[in-house]
């Protein structure tokens, strides 16, 4: 399965291709172009179709806007999104607030206790929804706190306060230690040291984290499934499951949901993804 | 599983051997003790407001789910209110019961090995196609930056958007996919509703999902070779496979070991893939652990807290032991992770 792509036998300098060579790799990458991309296409002309068209293999049949209004009129659409995004901005801020000087102080000092830390910090990312799911069920069930976005918000803590100290670290790990020390010449403690001149150097880094966090909380499917009930609190992911049941699929509101939720997300996201490869790739090899 | 409640810490640190816990990037003015002291001190203040959250939501619960796993608790003998009526707790402690049954019965071993099935074709598949591809836009040719551009695409759409697009194009009477299939004279496929069919769809989707994220990292790694490697290999005459062999292939170690243990630990606990397409079915056919620990929680009747908690343990021991044994293996290979 694993081979060049096709490659220059007879080049006589690199970079130089045959035009055979030439029109397979092109035609490789056109077809897994078109696999990538046709999907989210697909969608996002049947959202244009009258409903009833919904499934015909017409590309656009009588273009309209109708399931847009209609999700946005009929559906609690607005409410979910609504609630998606507090809940997914409160869990970044918080996440990003609790874990930044864990990031700095794991990068920086060594203290007894570090290493259990970070392999605490390590291990979290590998638990299953599974582990936790039911104790935190039976949680905030006691506290009242089921089917509020409080509730929600605590529990996507536990999937976004390890991360956020992991990946940041990674980031101050990148920032030279030369500048923490002139720091203490300069008679700053640690902490003015961190907040005065690493925080402004590591702005990129957070802003990545965030927006990492953000999207991790933004996607969640399995607590918000479970937790959440109702429409008034359910978030997008667990209401988009009411337009496809068991009973039945309603894909005009559907794809029309799905491209509102996925272009602000798909815009942002490929503007911001050379940051993110290097910020995962941080965090993770120089572990 | 050491999560250090803080306060004890903050004490047992600033009592610690100070000669050992010396920082590397302080000052020059301070003494050795005092400034390690204040090292430990303002580490453990930094560190703190993590700890005690890792301790309170992360260490509880976790601690709970692994007493749950040892009793027989369900929905109706666990603690729980009806009305103004608070009803107490009644079920009981029933030791390694709950293990014993998951590992001697088939339900378990048996999801066990679609799970792993599962995870190694995504895995493999995943990295073979980002492999190729990322080696493709390595290449200088003319319109790269859009090819590279539209290969992202399914990494930067929500996740449970694009399954609920593939269940749109899976659709079995209605779906595109069908109904290309019809044009072209070929029979209705069972995407979803048939055993076998619905296991090769959920993998496609999954590595429909999964390859940019590859491809971006092996991309990052390819650029992180230098071209003259390349250019000495060839003026030696080293054909494209022998280069690819002995220069692309070592020089992407790091990243590819990184992401395939990542991407190991992501699908295994796949969750929004399987219930979103399937929701495990047709029958239980594309449940893997961690959908199937979640449907005896929140989707039977009574919810089987026990058997979920105990899945819950096993699965996190299975990855952990994994990630342990995986790195034992790239130490033993030379490679610092």
């Amino acid at each position: 399965m694993v081979t060049t792509a096709p490659a220059p036998v007879h080049a006589p300098r690199r970079g130089r291709r045959s035009p055979l060579a030439s029109a397979g790799l092109h035609l490789t990458l056109i077809v897994a172009s078109v696999i990538a991309v046709f999907p989210v296409l697909w969608v996002l002309l049947t959202s244009l179709k009258p409903a009833r068209y919904a499934t015909t293999t017409d590309f656009v049949k009588e273009p309209t806007l109708q399931n847009y209004t209609n999700l946005l009129s009929d559906t609690p659409f607005l409410t979910w999104f609504g609630n998606s995004l507090l809940v997914a901005a409160l869990t970044t801020v918080l996440g990003v607030f609790v874990a930044s000087t864990t990031g700095y102080a794991v990068s920086r000092f060594r203290f007894a206790g570090k290493r259990g830390l970070m392999w605490t910090l390590l291990i979290t990312q590998m638990f299953p929804v599974a582990v936790l799911i039911v104790p935190i069920y039976n949680i905030m069930s006691s506290m009242g706190l089921l089917n509020t976005s409080t509730g929600l918000v605590i529990t996507y803590l536990t999937i976004a306060v390890p991360f956020c100290a992991w990946m940041m670290k990674g980031f101050f790990d990148t920032i030279p230690k030369e500048i923490d020390e002139s720091g203490y010449v300069d008679g700053l403690t640690p902490f003015g040291t961190f907040w005065r001149l690493i925080l402004p150097l590591a702005k990129p880094g957070i802003a990545v984290t965030a927006f990492y966090s953000f999207i991790t909380a933004w996607g969640e499917v399995a607590y918000a499934s479970a937790f959440m009930v109702g429409d008034e609190n359910m978030t997008l992911a667990g209401g988009l499951q009411k337009f496809v049941n068991q009973y039945g699929a309603q894909w005009g509101p559907m794809t029309a949901a799905s491209v509102l939720i996925a272009v602000p997300a798909a815009l942002v996201f490929l503007f911001a993804q050379r940051h993110l490869v290097t910020g995962m790739s941080a965090g993770a090899v120089k572990g | 599983m050491a999560v250090d409640t803080s306060s004890q810490s903050v004490a047992k640190a600033a009592g610690d051997d100070v000669a050992r816990g010396r920082s590397r990037g302080t000052g020059h003015r301070r003494g050795p003790v005092k400034r390690s002291l204040s090292t430990h001190w303002y580490a453990w203040a930094m560190v703190a407001p993590v700890v005690v959250v890792i301790g309170v939501i992360i260490g509880y619960p976790l601690v709970r789910g692994i007493w749950l796993s040892l009793t027989d608790a369900n929905e109706r003998n666990v603690e729980r209110s009806i009305g103004v009526n608070h009803i107490p707790a009644t079920y009981e402690f029933v030791g390694l019961d709950n293990y014993a049954d998951a590992l001697t019965g088939s339900q378990f071993l048996g999801t066990l090995g679609w799970t792993l099935v599962w995870t190694v074709s995504c895995v493999s598949v995943t990295f073979a196609l980002g492999l190729v591809l990322a080696n493709m836009l390595n290449r200088k040719m003319a319109g790269r930056s859009v090819y590279r551009m539209l290969l992202i695409l399914p990494w930067a759409v929500p996740g449970f958007v694009s399954v609920f697009a593939w269940r749109f194009l899976y659709d079995e009477r209605r779906g595109i996919l069908n109904q290309l299939l019809a044009g072209g004279g070929i029979d209705a496929v069972p995407w979803l509703n048939d055993p076998t069919w619905a296991k090769f769809s959920v993998i496609a989707v999954n590595v429909w999902l999964g390859v940019p994220f590859m491809m971006v990292a092996l991309l990052g790694g390819l650029q992180s070779i230098p071209g003259e490697m390349y250019e000495a290999a060839e003026m030696d005459g080293a054909n494209a496979w022998q280069r690819f062999r002995h220069i692309t292939l070592p020089g992407l170690r790091s990243v590819s070991t990184t992401v395939i243990l990542l991407s190991t630990i992501w699908t295994f606990n796949m969750f929004p893939v399987i219930f979103l397409l399937t929701r495990g079915g047709p029958g239980e056919a594309t449940q893997i652990l961690v959908t199937q620990a979640y449907k005896f929680s929140f989707e039977i009747s009574p919810r089987d807290y026990a058997q979920s908690s105990t899945w819950g343990v096993l699965i996190l021991i299975l990855l952990m032991v994994f990630a342990a044994v995986y790195r034992r293996v790239l130490r033993k290979q030379g490679e610092v992770w």
